[in-house]
C-alpha cells in the first residue's frame, strides 16, 4: 500500500505542528511559574489552584470546548472583550491553539512539579546562605535541575496537542486549511465513502510524529543526565 | 567577632531556648544528637525563624522580634558549611566554588578565588562534575566555597561526620589552616568530642535544646574521664622527626620523645591515651618502655575511682589517668616530682 497524501492533508499535518509547536510554547512561561508555585509555597487557596489547574485533565475536552465556545464566543466574556480591537477565536487557528494549551497545560505543569518537588531542599538553602537571592536561585538551581522534567512536560504536552481533537472541534471548528488538524482530517475522511485509505494515510503519519517527538525527547532527556 | 543570641523556637514537641554571649573565633557546639545543636545552626543562618528574641551579630541585629527584623540568609552574610556538602550538581567545581563570591559585593571581597584554590589544593580538580569528587575533595570544595562568599562567621554543621576516621584527618588540617589563614570566626557544630578538641577552644553544650554550660574543649575533655566513656587522650603536637636507631625521635615543646611510628615533615599530631601514662616515684633503673618523663604534678582532677594527674613536662601539659589508691601510694599532691613512662608503641598519629 503506498502512502499518499492529498494537498489537504499536508496542510492538516503543518496545521498540527503549528498548533503543537505554539500551544506548548506559549503555555511553557505560565506552566512553570504554576509549577513552581504549586511546588515550593503554600498559600491558602493553593488547592483551589491545583484543582483549577488539572481539571482539564478529567473534564471530558468537548466540556472544555463547548465551556471556551461560551467564553470567547460573540456574546461571551472574553469574546466581547476581543472583539472592541477586532480579534477573533472562534473558527480560527487561534481558537485550535487556545484549546491546545488549556487540554495540555496540566500535563505540562504535574510533569515540572514533579521534577522540581524532587529537587533537595538543600541546594536552595546552601544557594541562599551564598548570597542568591530568591529569583537568582531559580535561574541558577531550580530551572537547571528540573531541565529533564521541563522536557519532558513539553514533549507530554506536543503529544497531547498533536492528537487534540474534542475541545478544538468545538471552538476552532473543522475548516480545511485553516483549522483543519490531522485527528480532524482523519474525522472527516472517516466519514467520507471511500475516505478510508486517506484516513489509515494520515495515521500513519500520525504515529510516525508521535514516535519521532519521542525520540527527540529522550536524546534531550540523556544529554541533560550527562551534564 | 561578636554574637548576642536569645531566642526561642518551637517545633512540634521540641522546645529550643538559648540564650548566649559570644567573643572569640574558635566555638564548638557539642551535644548529642536531638540536643538542638542543628535548630541553632539553621536560626542563626536565617534558614529558621524563631518564635521569639534577638540575634546580633559584630552590632548588626540579624534578627529581632519586637523590632520586626528578619535578615533574610542572603543578606545575613553567615556562610554554612553543610554535613553532606550539598554541592550543586549541575556545576562543575569551579562554578561552584565562585557560586558565593560572584554573590559577594566586590568591596566585600576580601579573598581572592586563587588564594583559595592554592590552599586547599583544588587546582587540578577545577573543571571536574561534582560527582567525580571523593568525600574529602568534596568537603574541601564545600569549605572554598563557603570562605569564598566572604562571610563575617562560618558555621560548620557535623562537617567531618560520614567521613572515615583517616579522611577525616586529612581533612582537619585543610580546615585549622584555611580558618586561621583568612581569619575567619566559626561555630563548628559536632557531637565528637575529637573532633571538637582539634577544631575549637570554647564550647557550648547543649542538650535538650537547652544552653546546659559553656567550658573550654580541654575542660569538655576532662570531663569525659571522669564520666567514662572513651577516657582522656593526650593530643600532642610532634615535630621534627629523626632516625633513632630503628624507632623515631620527635620534639615535644622542650621535650623528647621516642616513638614507633615514622611522620611527616611540618606538625604532626598525635594522640596518647592517659591510661597509657605510668607514674613511678623515682626514675627506673631499667624499663621496657622508651620514654621516661621527670615532671611535676600541677593538678589533680577527678572522682570516684578515675584520677586524672595533670603533669607538666618542661612546659608541656600531660593527663595520666589513675585510680585513687595510686594517689595514695606515690603520695601524689601538687607539686610532686614524678616520673611518666610511656612506651614508644602508645602513640597513635592523626595526621
Amino acid at each position: 500500500m503506498m502512502l499518499t497524501l492529498a494537498p489537504q492533508d499536508i496542510e492538516a499535518i503543518v496545521l498540527s505542528l503549528k498548533v503543537a509547536t505554539a500551544s506548548t510554547l506559549l503555555s511553557l512561561p505560565a506552566g512553570l511559574g504554576v509549577a513552581y508555585v504549586l511546588a515550593f509555597t503554600r498559600f491558602p487557596g493553593r488547592a483551589l489552584l491545583e484543582g483549577l489547574v488539572n481539571l482539564p485533565l478529567v473534564l471530558p475536552p468537548v466540556v472544555v470546548g463547548y465551556l471556551l465556545l461560551l467564553l470567547f464566543g460573540q456574546f461571551g466574556a472574553l469574546g466581547r472583550l476581543l472583539s472592541f480591537w477586532d480579534l477573533r477565536i472562534i473558527f480560527t487557528l487561534k481558537g485550535a491553539v487556545i484549546a491546545s494549551s488549556v487540554v495540555g497545560f496540566p500535563l505540562l505543569v504535574r510533569a515540572i512539579r514533579i521534577g522540581m518537588e524532587g529537587i533537595d531542599e538543600h541546594y536552595l538553602q546552601a544557594a541562599r546562605t551564598l548570597g542568591a537571592r530568591w529569583w537568582d536561585s531559580i535561574y541558577t538551581i531550580i530551572l537547571p535541575l528540573s531541565g529533564r522534567a521541563i522536557v519532558a512536560g513539553m514533549t507530554l504536552m506536543f503529544a497531547r496537542s498533536l492528537g487534540e481533537f474534542g475541545a478544538t472541534i468545538i471552538l476552532a471548528g473543522n475548516i480545511p486549511g485553516v483549522t483543519q488538524t490531522i485527528p480532524l482530517a482523519i474525522y472527516e475522511y472517516t466519514n467520507t465513502p471511500g475516505g478510508d485509505r486517506m484516513a489509515l494515510s494520515l495515521c500513519l503519519v500520525s504515529i510516525g510524529l508521535s514516535l519521532i517527538v519521542l525520540l527527540i525527547s529522550e536524546a534531550s532527556v540523556r544529554s541533560f543526565r550527562k551534564r | 567577632m561578636l554574637l548576642e543570641v536569645d531566642v526561642a523556637k518551637k517545633i512540634g514537641n521540641f522546645s529550643f531556648q538559648a540564650a548566649f554571649d559570644l567573643a572569640g573565633k574558635k566555638w564548638g557546639i557539642f551535644g548529642p544528637s536531638g540536643s538542638g545543636k542543628s535548630t541553632l545552626m539553621h536560626i542563626l543562618a536565617g534558614l529558621l525563624t524563631p518564635d521569639r528574641g534577638r540575634i546580633t551579630l559584630d552590632g548588626v541585629c540579624l534578627f529581632d522580634s519586637k523590632k520586626k527584623i528578619n535578615l533574610p540568609p542572603q543578606q545575613r552574610r553567615v556562610g554554612v558549611v553543610f554535613q553532606h556538602a550539598h554541592l550543586f550538581p549541575h556545576m562543575n567545581v569551579r562554578r561552584n566554588l565562585l557560586y558565593g563570591w560572584q554573590r559577594t559585593p566586590r568591596a566585600e571581597r576580601q579573598i581572592s578565588p586563587e588564594a583559595i584554590i592554592a590552599a586547599l589544593n583544588l587546582e587540578h580538580l577545577l573543571e571536574r562534575g561534582v560527582d567525580r569528587l571523593s568525600g574529602g575533595e568534596r568537603q574541601r570544595l564545600a569549605l572554598g566555597r563557603t570562605v569564598l562568599s566572604c562571610p563575617r562567621l562560618i558555621l560548620m554543621d557535623e562537617p567531618l561526620t560520614g567521613l572515615d576516621q583517616e579522611l577525616k584527618f586529612q581533612i582537619i588540617p585543610y580546615l585549622t589552616k584555611v580558618l586561621a589563614q583568612f581569619d575567619i570566626p566559626f561555630l563548628f557544630i559536632s557531637h565528637s568530642l575529637e573532633e571538637i578538641r582539634l577544631m575549637t577552644d570554647e564550647v557550648l553544650l547543649f542538650g535538650q535544646g537547652r544552653l546546659e554550660q559553656r567550658l573550654t574543649a580541654e575542660e569538655l575533655a576532662r570531663r569525659d574521664l571522669v564520666a567514662g566513656g572513651r577516657g582522656y587522650a593526650n593530643l600532642l603536637h610532634l615535630s621534627s622527626p629523626r632516625p633513632h636507631g630503628d624507632l623515631w625521635s620527635y620534639r615535644w615543646g622542650a621535650a623528647e620523645l621516642i616513638l614507633v611510628e615514622p611522620g611527616g615533615k611540618g606538625d604532626n599530631l598525635f594522640e596518647l591515651g592517659a591510661k597509657d601514662v605510668t607514674l613511678f616515684k623515682r626514675h627506673p633503673e631499667a624499663t621496657s618502655a622508651r620514654n621516661l618523663l621527670p615532671c611535676r604534678v600541677s593538678d589533680l582532677f577527678g572522682e570516684g575511682n578515675r584520677m586524672g594527674v595533670d603533669l607538666l613536662v618542661k612546659g608541656s601539659h600531660l593527663v595520666s589517668q589513675i585510680v585513687p589508691e595510686s594517689v595514695r601510694e606515690l603520695d601524689l599532691k601538687k607539686g610532686s616530682e614524678v616520673v611518666a613512662v610511656i612506651k614508644a608503641s602508645a602513640f597513635r598519629r592523626l595526621y
